[in-house]
């Protein structure tokens, strides 16, 4: 394609014709081999859908934090591209990261500021921001995680969980197209806990994409639609967080007086991995198609007395450990 | 493919962003002279020549009289007790060598590694400063200090030496007399001469601090390389390499005390300092665009 022709196809096509139309995050092979050799990132193929909110898990030192560098231009990558919000990073660097709020590893804040003129302070780093605007937008970015009534003390005086808010307020100083969370609620007690995941809700339904890394499992699958899977600095699988709950099949449970007799009328029903524990048997869920409520029957007509007869969901701890084989531990 | 990139960035930012570039400048110099630490160099700079026109009064006050050209001490020192406005000349000369560059040596080498090592780096990065105009923004605010505080030393100079000594016309070292206004312009003169001087010695410490994740130890480094470069500045054996040594030309300040004014160690110091700045400033920049951010 010659620069004219491109130049002319630009105007309906966008700036650039790489990542397919509705994502926010694409990378193709993104690689980051440290100069020691330490193979941090390896071929990392990452679609984050607009609009959804996408969890990125993995145990610490699989590479996510490597990962979100890199889309934010702080890690050039060693190979492979990505692309955010359409334009190649970190290249595009300077039309992209306006439109992006970003909470990385933890909050950092000059300790001799308060909290509003650290906020004054990273706004003005911004060549984009209206300095007419910026007190104002400094105020309801303090109003909208709460620490409006604290931002005139000095940042060094404020707890970690004040901090992380604060973190949290200047990634919502500009309304965002993209917000890249990492571990957003470290540090954060119960109560606020609960407040950033609303607040993410909330971001999302205004139609922020929310970018989210974090190794609490249930607060994925409680806030997150999409999600992926990281271990060693490989993508594990992608996808929408229902769909990957549902790789990892549930387990069907009796509780019984009778586990013997239970475990033989189950294996007549092609059950297949059988586990007896004192008087409970489990087993992988039934296919699709079979009716768990003939199951029961003729377990009660074999005459197994049912205490207890339910299927467990799984849960994305399920799907992670069978995706990983290893459980939650950090990669060596 | 490049060019349709250029094409589709909205134009409409583009005259905003030249307007509000200077933000991040006025950012860097609140954010640099709200510190305590740069409060309190520049509180101890202030307080060197209120000791030292203390001393000397004291020393004359006993009636002992420091013995006219006694020849310890800063230069200019024997001629204070006469006209209080040369204690500014003997301050410059006295902080020059050491207080002066090692105050800058702390603000230049904890400008990028200070954010570094304290984390707000990577917010300033992806808010997106630019790596470029953060460290432009750096390196002048840096240049801002190197002038405060050179005034900062002339004019506590200039008030304890008003206060304690009697001021008027001026013997410049050809032996002419010039009035004090004309003394005042020349004073002015030889702290702008000053603090240019340290603009080479910012540049290194700039690029000391792009080199390191640690505050402190682009610090403990760029004064390093201060007292080491002085000490070579002063060995006769590496005479050969003097000319090329950044601190070799500060006391050329002096030579704006003649009169007429000689102006060729000025000028040969100025180039000097723009070539560490040129050099210096391009490996910095070089290092720090170049730099993968992991803290």
């Amino acid at each position: 394609m010659t620069d004219t022709a491109a130049a002319a196809a630009a105007p309906d096509t966008g700036p650039d014709t790489g990542p397919e139309p509705g994502t926010v995050i694409r990378t193709r092979g993104l690689t980051k081999r440290y100069r020691g050799g330490q193979l941090a990132v390896d071929g990392l193929d990452l679609a984050v859908p607009a609009g959804s909110v996408f969890g990125f898990l993995g145990p610490n030192g699989s590479g996510k934090t490597t990962t979100i560098r890199m889309l934010l231009g702080l890690i050039d990558p060693t190979s492979g591209t990505a692309h955010v919000l359409g334009r190649p990073m970190p290249a595009a660097a300077r039309t992209v990261l306006p439109q992006v709020g970003a909470l990385i590893e933890g909050p950092a804040l000059y300790g001799f500021l308060t909290g509003r003129d650290n906020l004054v302070r990273f706004d003005s780093a911004d060549p984009t921001a209206d300095p007419r605007t910026r007190r104002a937008r400094v105020e309801d970015a303090l109003d909208r995680v709460g620490l409006a009534a604290a931002a005139g003390r000095k940042a060094k005086a404020y707890s970690l969980g004040m901090k992380q808010r604060l973190g949290l307020a200047a990634a919502l100083l500009q309304p965002r197209s993209l917000l890249v969370l990492d571990e957003p609620t470290n540090g954060l007690d119960p109560q606020g806990m609960r407040e950033i995941r609303t607040l993410v809700r909330e971001l999302a339904g205004e139609g922020t994409t929310v970018f989210l890394s974090s190794h609490l499992l249930d607060e994925i699958e409680q806030v997150c639609t999409h999600a992926a899977v990281m271990a060693r600095g490989r993508l594990l699988v992608q996808g929408p967080v229902a769909a990957l709950s549902a790789g990892a099949r549930g387990r069907l449970t009796v509780t019984t007086p009778d586990p013997a007799d239970a475990a033989r009328v189950l294996a007549e029903h092609g059950a297949t991995v059988l586990v007896t524990d004192g008087d409970r048997v489990s087993t992988d869920a039934p296919q699709a198609g079979v009716e768990l409520g003939d199951v029961n029957a003729a377990l009660v007509r074999a005459g197994v007395r049912v205490r207890a007869f339910g299927v467990e969901r799984a849960s994305l701890e399920d799907a992670f450990v069978a995706l990983t084989g290893e459980g939650f531990d950090v990669a060596g | 493919m490049s060019q349709a990139e250029l094409t589709a960035v909205p134009v409409s930012r583009a005259p905003r962003r030249a307007l509000w570039s200077l933000g991040i400048l006025r950012s860097e110099l609140a954010t640099t002279f709200r510190r305590w630490r740069t409060l309190s160099l520049l509180g101890v700079l202030a307080a060197v020549p209120v000791l030292i026109g203390i001393a000397v009064r004291i020393e004359t006050g006993d009636g002992a009289r420091g013995g006219p050209g006694g020849g310890g001490g800063p230069a200019f020192l024997s001629q204070v007790t006469n006209n209080g406005l040369f204690l500014v000349f003997a301050a410059l000369s006295a902080t020059l060598p050491v207080f002066l560059p090692m105050a800058v040596g702390v603000i230049a080498g904890d400008s990028v590694a200070g954010e570094a090592s304290g984390g707000t780096l990577r917010y300033l990065l992806v808010a997106p400063a630019g790596r470029t105009r953060l460290l432009l923004a750096k390196y002048a605010s840096v240049l801002v200090f190197c002038l405060v505080a050179t005034l900062v030393v002339a004019a506590s100079a200039l008030a304890a030496g008003a206060l304690l000594f009697p001021v008027g016309d001026v013997t410049t070292i050809s032996g002419t007399r010039i009035g004090f206004g004309e003394g005042l312009v020349r004073a002015g003169l030889i702290a702008v001469a000053v603090a240019v001087s340290l603009t080479g010695f910012a540049a290194l410490g700039l690029f000391v601090s792009t080199l390191t994740d640690s505050g402190i130890a682009a610090m403990a480094a760029t004064v390093g390389v201060l007292i080491t470069v002085q000490i070579l500045d002063a060995m006769p054996q590496l005479d050969a390499v003097h000319p090329y040594l950044f601190p070799h030309y500060w006391m050329s300040f002096t030579d704006l005390l003649r009169d007429p004014v000689y102006g060729d160690e000025v000028a040969r110091n100025l180039g000097l300092q723009a070539l560490y700045a040129a050099v210096f400033g391009s490996a910095a920049w070089a290092r720090f665009t170049t730099k993968d951010i992991t803290v």
